[in-house]
């Protein structure tokens, strides 16, 4: 059972009242007409899956109903930050299409 | 190998049972292989056994980093079905089932397979179109399936709560006679004891870290204890750890890694002689041989290696049991445990060539790949075989997720296990 800080209530709370939502920092693309079937593909279903760090996106589901993201160790299930959405992380491992995660931000950032 | 027979019992008896051969050898790994199967659980020895058998290929090893069948396959709650609506997804469930009915005269070995039947509640009345309309399309597969009303179930199980009192009354179920539960330990010891005596190497306490790629393609493997193996083929059947090892070889896979939990009561006389399941309270319980109640639900929603999940998770899994069953409200639980799930987007899994040549991925079977053991080791063995996806198992080709043929299972049928 996570005891999980929402930084919108500022709060801890326990793990019920959230929501895993997946991997965070997906990027939408900015022209998904242009996409090619595999890239539109990966963009959909192909997912970083690793063991340790991982940044997720979660809800406050019966909270505040607010999404903020958690990097979390999968291995271990320790928490090691909590923040909002389009902040960035502190704790930050390559991700596994080698790009590594600032790349990742920065395409997000152009496309919102 | 020594063969397994009432009479050999017998004879066994006479010297207090101390004269059995070994059920395999512990040998040390060849340089090179034809093939090599990263895996030992299920899945992955069924596949040896299999491509040893019916393909001629002997010259195979198994290499797993923990013990034959320590993974995933000696935590599941052993429900045997192959109900499934789509019909790639239905042919490849119940050639499996074909494969269990026979299972244990074919590997000389008690899997333990009874096929006691298995309830699909429903609960809403959109359950129950989806429960005719799976039934249906089951019959035109040859799959065996009825839809029953309430009161045919409660003949079936007599002391389910079929009554309107509970908050989500049973409005009917899904009926497969021929679904059932199998011993998991015997599975494995069963297929990894045939294939050993069919000259397979079964390599424990071996974990591969790395894949050795050349010019795009897969000639070997690297291994923590071993060093180095050399393959012509390798097949990767690694469940929860996939998509580590799809990233040692270079190229990601739709798939997450999920914990599911199970829990068992103590021992109880018998008093539930079939599998039932609920999609929409979420859970499912048989009872065992030995008498404990086998108890299992959904998956914890975050990715997790970890084999263990959150106990709210147990907590509704419990609530929904004791909503079906009132009686079983006073039965304590003994042990909890949890795997490492491989869930695939369209809850199908993933037979398939991948983007390295000579390198093969049987994973994504998520939260219901037991009851396809023997089904998925035949098909893999033929795709490891002939270099290419066998006919069954082209539709499973991780590629699927670009062209977009999905086979949508979950949202169809509703699946769990
Ligand atoms: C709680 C629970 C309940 C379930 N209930 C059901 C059910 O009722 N019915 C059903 O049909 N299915 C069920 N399942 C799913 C089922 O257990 C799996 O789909 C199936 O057992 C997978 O078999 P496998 O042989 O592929 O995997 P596993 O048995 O997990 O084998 C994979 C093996 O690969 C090894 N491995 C991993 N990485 C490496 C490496 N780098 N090097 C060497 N070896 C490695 C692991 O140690 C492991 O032994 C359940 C699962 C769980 C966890």
């Amino acid at each position: 059972m996570f005891y999980i800080f929402c930084p919108h209530c500022e709060e801890h709370r326990e793990e019920e009242e959230f929501h895993a939502a997946g991997q965070a920092h997906i990027p939408r693309p900015l022209d998904p007409e242009a996409c090619s079937d595999k890239e539109w593909g990966e963009y959909l279903f192909f997912r970083d899956n690793p063991r340790g760090i991982h940044h997720e996106l979660w809800v406050h589901a019966v909270g505040c109903r607010k999404f903020f993201n958690i990097t979390r160790d999968t291995q271990t299930y320790e928490i090691k930050e909590v923040y909002k959405v389009g902040e960035k992380p502190k704790f930050t491992a390559v991700s596994e299409t080698g790009a590594d995660l600032k790349s990742s931000l920065k395409a997000q950032e152009s496309a919102t | 190998m020594q063969k397994y027979s009432g009479f050999g019992l017998l004879k066994h008896a006479l010297s207090h049972h101390e004269n059995w051969q070994r059920v395999w050898r512990n040998p040390v790994p060849k340089k090179k292989y034809d093939v090599v199967i990263v895996g030992g659980g299920g899945h992955g020895l069924a596949t040896a056994y299999y491509l040893a058998k019916v393909h001629n290929i002997t010259n195979i090893a198994v290499l797993e980093k923990g013990y034959l069948g320590g993974g995933n396959t000696a935590r599941n709650t052993t429900i045997v079905r192959s109900n499934y609506l789509w019909d790639e997804s239905a042919k490849l469930y119940e050639h499996a089932m074909k494969l269990w009915e026979g299972l244990s005269q074919d590997l000389n070995y008690n899997v333990m397979f009874s096929q006691r039947g298995v309830l699909n509640l429903g609960h809403t009345l959109q359950d129950m179109r989806d429960i005719s309309r799976r039934v249906n399309a089951n019959r035109l597969n040859g799959i065996d399936g009825e839809v029953l009303d309430p009161q045919q179930i409660k003949e079936i199980v007599p002391m389910m709560d079929c009554s309107d009192r509970p908050r989500y009354p049973i409005m009917g179920a899904s009926w497969q006679p021929r679904g059932g539960v199998a011993r998991h330990d015997a599975v494995a010891w069963g297929f990894a004891r045939a294939a050993d005596a069919l000259g397979v190497d079964l390599i424990q306490q071996c974990e591969v870290v790395d894949f050795i790629i050349e010019d795009g393609a897969a000639t070997g493997v690297r291994t923590k204890t071993h060093g180095s193996i050399s393959a012509d083929r390798i097949g990767c059947v690694t469940a929860g750890n996939s998509s580590v090892m799809a990233k040692m070889a270079g190229f990601k896979l739709p798939l997450e890694s999920h914990p599911l939990q199970a829990l068992v009561s103590e021992p109880i006389k018998p008093i539930l002689d079939t599998v039932v399941m609920s999609n929409h309270v979420h859970g499912y319980i048989s009872q065992s041989d030995k008498g404990d109640l086998v108890i299992g639900a959904g998956i914890d929603g975050y990715n997790g290696y970890g084999q263990r999940g959150s106990y709210h998770t147990i907590e509704h899994t419990v609530q929904a049991i004791v909503e079906l069953f009132p009686v079983f409200s006073r039965v304590r639980m003994n042990r909890q445990w949890g795997g490492i799930v491989d869930t695939c987007p369209d809850a199908c899994p993933i037979i398939s060539a991948t983007p390295v040549e000579n390198l093969f991925f049987n994973c994504g079977w998520g939260t219901g790949g037991f009851k396809a053991t023997p089904g998925s080791g035949h098909v893999f063995a033929e795709t490891l075989a002939a270099g290419e996806a066998s006919e069954m198992a082209k539709p499973f080709s991780m590629f699927r997720f670009h062209d977009g043929a999905l086979i949508d299972e979950h949202g169809a049928a509703g699946v769990a296990h």
